[in-house]
């Protein structure tokens, strides 16, 4: 069925009884070609570009909870493509254009919404970082704008750009990057999956892996085994976890980042700020919440929850930058497991083991990354090259010597 | 969290680094015949277990000595505390 605003119309007229399951519920075959691990957003987005760009006909997605229970549907919604380094921005660039044309593509409103980022500058330090940033995103094709004070205060006045301990030096904006409603992205990728004959496997958990003579053969699962030609692990958060299962240690560690909203509001916030001095970011949803959030709690956590310490942090943060908010009541907040790697950025590699692939260490930012990681992801189980974008997201980099550290401070997960 | 300092007693976790694995108190030795693999493993690759974690806290805030603490990632309960020192002296080693 093809959604469209004519057959809103037509199931508003004769009762809405015309809707059908967005997927398929189906129960597992003996034997796929391709076994994707982990119904998230990457892990759906892998199985659609699995079908659709490389014609897999057997692919199935097994996922321990429900579509869109991890962190696809628990992140704060931002993408945005404004990395400095090679081996990242044409993977974010590519992303960035994956998602403004994602919705006709899958047929699926993801309310994909370019309202802008906008990152302030509060030293000239900082101002010299941001311009060296701009310039690459635009060496990469990437859009970047370098903001006044003035044209800042303009665009934005209820920011206090005159704080005394962290003055608001100009920005760095990029008017492409906005926010995608989350949960719509599992939910549209799994459904135009589902139409390309992709088995979408709810309440399956992987539990061991079956591996002889250094091949993986299949998965084992509280639904029995299931066999597959090439299996792709893709469970963020879980990563360490799950490969510990085939012996591997990984270069990642879990950690719980929280995420907060706040009670409705009438539009204030034209767009994602974030915060330069501290770690803070926020933007409004369109039910009227803002979303924001900040650092790591900082110690290793599966715990889907945090503690106090960061939400007094993230909350003096809001008040630094934005003082209007100060009567603003809080709504909800939760915690999500982040798969954190020693660099800051993501692996999509084989592994050492064959037929076993390996998708993860996406840190707090694997969201805006989505269709690109789908992309390349299924570009390299279906060809064993890896996709030029991502050629950088290999295993071997830590011994090799080309760690991709956006942010420089080496192999502390926590602080990346 | 509450981490119960060994000389100190009870302090808020806020007042204290985390500093990962404690397995990254037992750094290679250059000279070893594979130093180069040990210390692959040593700086870039982590157990990350779902469960009790045995990992180094730096009392930054306070009387800056190191912790072994074990705590259960998944509910973070903290079972046990211990001095960095004490523990890198019962595996033989001088400090
Ligand atoms: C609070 C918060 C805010 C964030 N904000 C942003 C943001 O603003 N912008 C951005 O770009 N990114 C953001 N992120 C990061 C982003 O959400 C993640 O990097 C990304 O969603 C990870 O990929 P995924 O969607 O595939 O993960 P998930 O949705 O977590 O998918 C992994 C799936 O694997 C399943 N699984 C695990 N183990 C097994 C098993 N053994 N068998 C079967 N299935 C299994 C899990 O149930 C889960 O559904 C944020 C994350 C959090 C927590």
């Amino acid at each position: 069925m093809r959604y469209s605003g004519l057959r809103v119309i037509k199931e508003a007229l004769t009762g809405h009884k015309g809707w059908k399951p967005a997927w398929r519920d189906v129960a597992p075959q003996a034997q796929y070609d391709y076994i994707v691990i982990g119904g998230g957003g990457h892990g759906l987005a892998t199985a659609y570009y699995l079908a659709r760009n490389h014609g897999a006909k057997k692919v199935a997605v097994l996922e321990k909870g429900w579509i869109g229970g991890g962190n696809v549907g628990r992140n704060t919604t931002i993408v945005r493509s404004n990395y400095l380094l090679d081996g990242n921005e044409p993977f974010y660039e590519h992303s960035l254009k994956l998602w403004e044309g994602l919705e006709q593509d899958i047929n699926y409103n993801a309310m994909i919404s370019q309202r802008g980022i906008l990152n302030l500058v509060h030293s000239d330090a900082q101002r010299d970082a941001f311009t060296r940033r701009g310039n690459a995103m635009i060496l990469n094709g990437a859009d970047a704008d370098l903001l006044s004070t003035e044209t800042i205060q303009k665009r934005y006045p209820f920011l206090n750009v005159h704080n005394a301990r962290f003055p608001i030096k100009g920005g760095l904006a990029q008017h492409r990057g906005g926010t995608v409603r989350h949960d719509a992205v599992a939910w549209g990728y799994a459904r135009a999956a589902d139409q390309l004959g992709v088995d979408i496997i709810q309440n399956c958990e992987v539990t061991g892996f079956r591996i002889e003579g250094g091949k993986c053969l299949g998965v084992e699962t509280n639904l029995g085994y299931i066999g597959g030609g090439k299996i792709a692990s893709c469970v963020a958060g879980s990563s360490g976890r799950l490969m510990a299962k085939a012996n591997m240690r990984l270069p990642i560690e879990s950690h719980v980042l929280q995420a907060f909203v706040s009670e409705g509001l009438k539009p204030v916030l034209p767009g994602v700020i974030t915060f330069g001095a501290g770690h803070f970011y926020c933007s409004q949803s369109d039910k009227g919440g803002l979303v924001f959030g900040g650092d790591l709690d900082g110690y290793n956590s599966y715990a889907q929850r945090g503690n106090l310490p960061v939400v007094e942090d993230v909350c003096e943060g809001a008040m630094a930058i934005f003082p209007m908010l100060g009567r603003v009541r809080l709504l909800r907040m939760w915690g999500g497991i982040m798969d954190m790697s020693m660099d800051g950025s993501p692996i999509i590699d084989r592994t050492h083991i064959k037929s076993l692939y390996f998708n993860g260490g996406w840190c707090y930012g694997g969201f805006k990354a989505t269709p690109a990681s789908g992309w390349c992801y299924a570009h390299l189980l279906a060809t064993d090259t890896p996709h030029e974008f991502a050629k950088a997201y290999r295993f071997d980099r830590f011994e090799k010597g080309w760690m991709i550290d956006e942010k420089g401070v080496g192999n502390n997960p926590q602080l990346h | 969290m509450i981490i119960n300092h060994p000389i100190l007693g009870p302090r808020d976790s806020a007042e204290f680094t985390y500093m990962g694995d404690a397995a990254l108190l037992d750094r290679p030795d250059w000279q070893a015949k594979d130093a180069l693999a040990q210390f692959i493993n040593y700086g870039y690759l982590r157990d990350n277990p779902a469960g009790p974690h045995q990992e180094l806290w730096y009392h930054e805030q306070g009387d800056r000595s190191f912790l072994v603490v074990t705590r259960d990632t998944t509910t973070h309960e903290i079972s046990s505390v211990k001095l960095a020192n004490d523990v890198a002296r019962s595996r033989g080693r001088s400090t």
